[in-house]
């Protein structure tokens, strides 16, 4: 039969650090009062007890000799033979810290001993030793600990004289009351076949005649041999149980030569000290180690599945919908009262802002995770391409939600390979260009208004305007005669298929990649942007939200329906003025805002419900962008400005285009989330509405 | 709730429990333990550029959840919604996760038990809406017809405007 | 098939002892304690009672002499499986009328041979 023990490890450590806790709680109700209660002193026992038994059986030795140690201590506490001093509960406490740093590092599988273990043990075994001194009970004769009890419990302890002992004679003579005690004779015979084969004559003597026999009274005896070349201890171990209840003699058999004298040496009941004490000394880097994580210790954390997390978050964001559904109700009362309910509320709303934010700071992971994973890449690319580069992260401590983390890492190395492969020049080119032959990439996050910002940047050349100009030309992105600002031309680099490099390398220059790194950005809802000094260097900013769970909307009303536009993509609001407002052939309308024109999207033409008003002069004119384009969007008006939890349509539905997700309002009902960067895509490629359904069919 | 546990039993008797309920003239069933609640209608929030029997999404306890009206999804003739106008709001677990909606019909009717041997097959003949009937079934006298409530779920809801994420 | 109840307050330990015999063919029913598992043995019958010896609520001794005071009780064996060595201990569980003690540490096998023997 092979069953792994392992399996009931994990429940073990569990069980044994709840046991550890409460053993700690009583040993402080222990200090704190002044007399011991029996059914306290028994908790701890029974803690140091299960241990011992938990550890023994699944062969940690240590954690074994330290329960033992205690538990041979809290024994004498129990029956009395000792009073409980000051002195002992500190031992005992300090029972508990090691036993839990121990338990702690065999569930790791380093199995570290703490350093002051053998002082402790040193210490414990001085007390228990110590009959006489303070506190002891017991005569000065009798051992105040059973002597088995005493020895070290792990690998039974077994006087290593069986090489001279070929088997034992054993007399056996059950007392009367044996069976009634209900134990058989049969079976401790049975007992001693484990050890070997066993030979036994029944002594009938004290038969009764039938009629007087009783039944419960055990009248037989047996003259039993064992060949076997057992210990005394094994043998004895099985008659153990009726010891008292039965007669035993033992005599053992000897092998006929070699007659060596037999030192039966037992070892000291000291043996358990021993073994950890040898072993300390022994690996002292681990012990180092186990110091400096007890320095540490403050800095203790859990592990929480996400989905916990994920139910929390939930609940929290189901109260700020209740809270903010009660603030609403509160604007409608009127008094004294009314004003005193919406101080509580208003004070009620910070508090769940605050709530909000711890929650989501469990979330939080610091952007290291990525980075880490860049000095290697860089070197390794950096040989592979013959460039000298030197890598510098700044702001690794900079934390965002673990779900924004596991999506941005691959746009990241995208971005660093690009950079590497066709930012950064060869070192000739920079030593003609006058500059240091080792290039630098910088990799720099940072906070800055509720968004995390990831730069990469390079000291290379730059992009080079009129090639991506040309590039552009080529392939029709740029009309022939179009003008185009300095920042419009850079982010040509995020159009699909489009890429300068003149050389196809295997690191990255096959033309995709940027389009896809800016999807993923936007997808995140993020946002990207390209800035570039010729000679002097490029850098990508990426601008993340901290997490994808909430986010600051304006709210806005459109007929009878409230739409969320995230905060981040408003640049302003405006009311149209007529001379303003133009359309394009006919049907694009678009909007002279300074010297930009920007094409006027309708949301309710958009989602096709019944406005207040269609006429532009009635409504508001909300400027967004994204990816640098922009926008306006018509709607009826402006409401409130408030933090709202994205809410998935995919979970239960589809993903659908325009929109980034719903949000429960106060009253109760979903409120839509606009997509911006999405928007403008589709409205840049023609009429919104074609493009929408497009995307449908391809999603 | 363990739905699954519920499911493990009304699977090992062969019979399954239908809650009914009525659209235009006939009486429509699905299997109770997928039925998660009914409640009235109060109305949804319109998502643009769905079909025409998707009437939007609810909140439903922090979920946003999708409501068809049924009577649009099977052709059927409007109808104004009264009185007994519920949503029956169902749910299936799947490998990705539940997967939530609530369905416009016109009033419920019965709790019925259903055994293998009551189904019969629907019959080569009929036309329409068969990808989502699971069968028929003879319960009193009456013809039930009873919904594959996965496909309603899934095929139903997403519809030929869309592609279902989980497929 | 035997009939064997497991009681012990550590997870590890029932988990242990239920793994090892179920392993070995033995119907194995756990309780955590002597009040529980008192319970569970008067509920149905056991061809034998594994018992651990301190146990809070009812210890394993507790839980021998009630046990023994039942007929239906009176001839199972119950055995103490138990970290538990003390001569005082022992002595209390034998007159409580405890059929035997085994040792903890157990090795599984000898487990299996320990509960072979008594219930053979």
């Amino acid at each position: 039969m092979t069953l792994d023990l392992a399996q009931f490890h994990e429940a073990f450590f569990q069980e044994s650090f709840e046991a550890l806790d409460s053993m700690e709680s009583a040993l402080l109700a222990l200090s704190a009062g002044g007399t011991a209660d029996p059914e306290t002193i028994n908790t701890i026992f029974r803690v140091a007890h299960s241990i011992k038994g938990g550890a023994a059986t699944f062969g940690f030795s240590r954690i074994t000799t330290v329960a033992h140690t205690a538990e041979t201590l809290l024994d004498q506490l129990r029956s009395n033979k000792r009073t409980v001093t000051p002195r002992i509960v500190d031992l005992l406490l300090g029972v508990v810290d090691v036993m839990r740093d121990m338990l702690a590092s065999t569930q790791q599988g380093t199995r570290t001993v703490p350093v002051h273990l053998p002082t402790l043990i040193a210490d414990l075994e001085a007390i228990i030793a110590d009959n006489v001194g303070n506190g002891a009970v017991g005569s000065g004769g009798a051992a105040p600990v059973d002597p088995a009890a005493g020895q070290p419990v792990p690998a039974a302890p077994v006087a290593p004289a069986g090489g001279d002992v070929a088997g034992w004679k054993i007399r056996f003579v059950p007392g009367p009351q044996m069976l009634v005690h209900g134990n058989d004779p049969l079976r401790l015979l049975q007992e001693l076949e484990a050890l070997g084969p066993v030979t036994a004559s029944v002594d009938a003597a004290r038969l009764p005649p039938l009629a007087d026999l009783d039944v419960e009274q055990c009248v037989l005896s047996w003259a039993v041999r064992l060949d076997a070349p057992a210990t005394i201890d094994q043998v004895r171990q099985v008659f153990d149980w009726a010891d008292g209840d039965c007669e035993l003699e033992f005599e053992p058999i000897l092998r006929p030569a070699p007659l060596s004298v037999a030192t039966l040496v037992v070892p000291a009941p000291v043996a358990a000290p021993v073994e950890s004490g040898a072993a300390a000394p022994a690996d002292g880097a681990a012990t180092a180690e186990t110091t400096a994580r007890h320095a540490a210790a403050p800095e203790t954390s859990i592990r929480v599945s996400i989905d916990k997390i994920d139910e929390l978050m939930n609940t929290v964001g189901e109260l700020v919908i209740t809270q903010s559904m009660l603030s609403q109700c509160a604007t409608q009362l009127e008094g004294h009262t009314a004003d005193e309910l919406r101080g509580g509320l208003a004070q009620l709303e910070r508090q769940m802002r605050a709530l909000q934010e711890s929650v989501m700071r469990v979330r939080m992971l610091p952007i290291s995770f990525v980075f880490n994973r860049f000095p290697r890449m860089v070197r390794d690319l950096g040989q592979k391409l013959g460039k000298h580069i030197e890598l510098k992260l700044v702001g690794e401590q900079t934390e965002l939600d673990k779900t924004v983390l596991e999506k941005i890492g691959d746009p990241l190395v995208h971005l660093v390979r690009n950079s590497i492969d066709h930012g950064l020049e060869s070192a000739d080119k920079r030593v003609a260009a006058g500059k240091n032959p080792t290039g630098t990439i910088t990799l720099n996050a940072y906070h800055k208004g509720g968004n995390v910002t990831v730069e990469v940047s390079d000291d290379g050349g730059g992009l080079d305007r009129d090639k991506i100009l040309r590039k552009a030309r080529e392939r029709g992105l740029v009309g022939a005669d179009e003008e185009l600002t300095d920042e419009r031309i850079y982010n040509l680099i995020f159009a699909p298929g489009f890429s300068t490099a003149d050389v196809v390398s295997d690191v990255s220059g096959r033309g995709v990649g940027m389009d896809v790194v800016r999807r993923n950005i936007t997808e995140l809802g993020g946002h990207i942007q390209v800035l570039s000094e010729p000679g002097q260097g490029t850098t990508v900013r990426v601008r993340l939200p901290l997490t994808l769970a909430i986010l600051d909307g304006q709210l806005v009303r459109v007929g009878e329906e409230t739409y969320v536009v995230p905060l981040v993509a408003i640049v302003e609001t405006i009311q149209v003025k007529a001379d303003r407002v133009s359309s394009i052939a006919g049907q694009a309308e678009v909007f002279r805002l300074r010297d930009d024109y920007l094409p006027i999207v309708r949301l309710y033409d958009l989602f096709g419900i019944e406005p207040r008003t269609t006429n532009l002069l009635e409504g508001l004119l909300m400027i967004v962008e994204a990816d640098g384009r922009r926008v306006g969007l018509f709607v009826d008006d402006l409401l409130a400005q408030q933090q709202v939890v994205i809410k998935s349509l995919e979970t239960n539905f589809r993903q659908v285009p325009g929109l980034a997700g719903a949000t429960m309002l106060g009253d109760g009902h979903v409120a839509l989330i606009i997509d911006v960067p999405g928007l403008i895509m589709s409205v840049e490629h023609g009429s919104h509405r074609a493009p929408l359904l497009a995307q449908a069919a391809a999603a | 709730m363990n739905e699954s546990a519920l499911q493990a039993v009304g699977d090992a008797s062969g019979q399954s429990q239908y809650l009914t309920f009525r659209l235009a003239t006939e009486e429509y069933g699905i299997e109770i333990l997928s039925v998660q609640e009914i409640k009235g209608w109060t109305g949804a929030t319109p998502l643009p550029e769905s079909p025409p029997y998707l009437l939007g999404v609810i909140n439903l306890r922090g979920s946003v959840v999708p409501i068809v009206d049924l009577r649009k999804r099977f052709g059927l003739a409007q109808a104004e919604f009264g009185p007994t106008t519920v949503v029956i709001v169902a749910r299936v677990d799947r490998p990705d996760g539940a997967r939530i909606a609530g369905f416009v019909v016109d009033a419920v009717c019965e709790v019925y038990t259903v055994g293998d041997t009551d189904r019969r097959p629907i019959p080569e003949a009929v036309t329409g809406q068969k990808e989502f009937v699971q069968g028929l079934a003879t319960v009193e006298d009456k013809m039930i017809i009873l919904l594959d409530i996965e496909r309603l779920l899934t095929q139903a809801i997403v519809g030929a405007g869309g592609v279902a994420q989980a497929a | 098939m035997k009939r064997v109840l497991a009681v012990d307050d550590s997870v590890s330990m029932r988990e242990l002892v239920r793994a090892t015999l179920t392993d070995a063919g033995y119907d194995v029913v756990s309780a955590e304690d002597g009040t529980r598992a008192y319970q569970a043995a008067l509920g149905s019958q056991f061809d034998m009672v594994l018992s651990d010896v301190n146990m809070p609520s009812m210890d394993g001794i507790g839980l021998v002499e009630k046990l023994r005071a039942r007929p239906e009780y009176r001839l199972v064996p119950i055995v103490m499986l138990t970290t538990e060595s003390s001569a005082e201990m022992k002595a209390r569980a034998r007159a409580a009328g405890a059929t035997g003690w085994i040792v903890k540490p157990f090795d599984p096998e000898r487990l299996i041979g320990a509960v072979k023997r008594v219930l053979a």
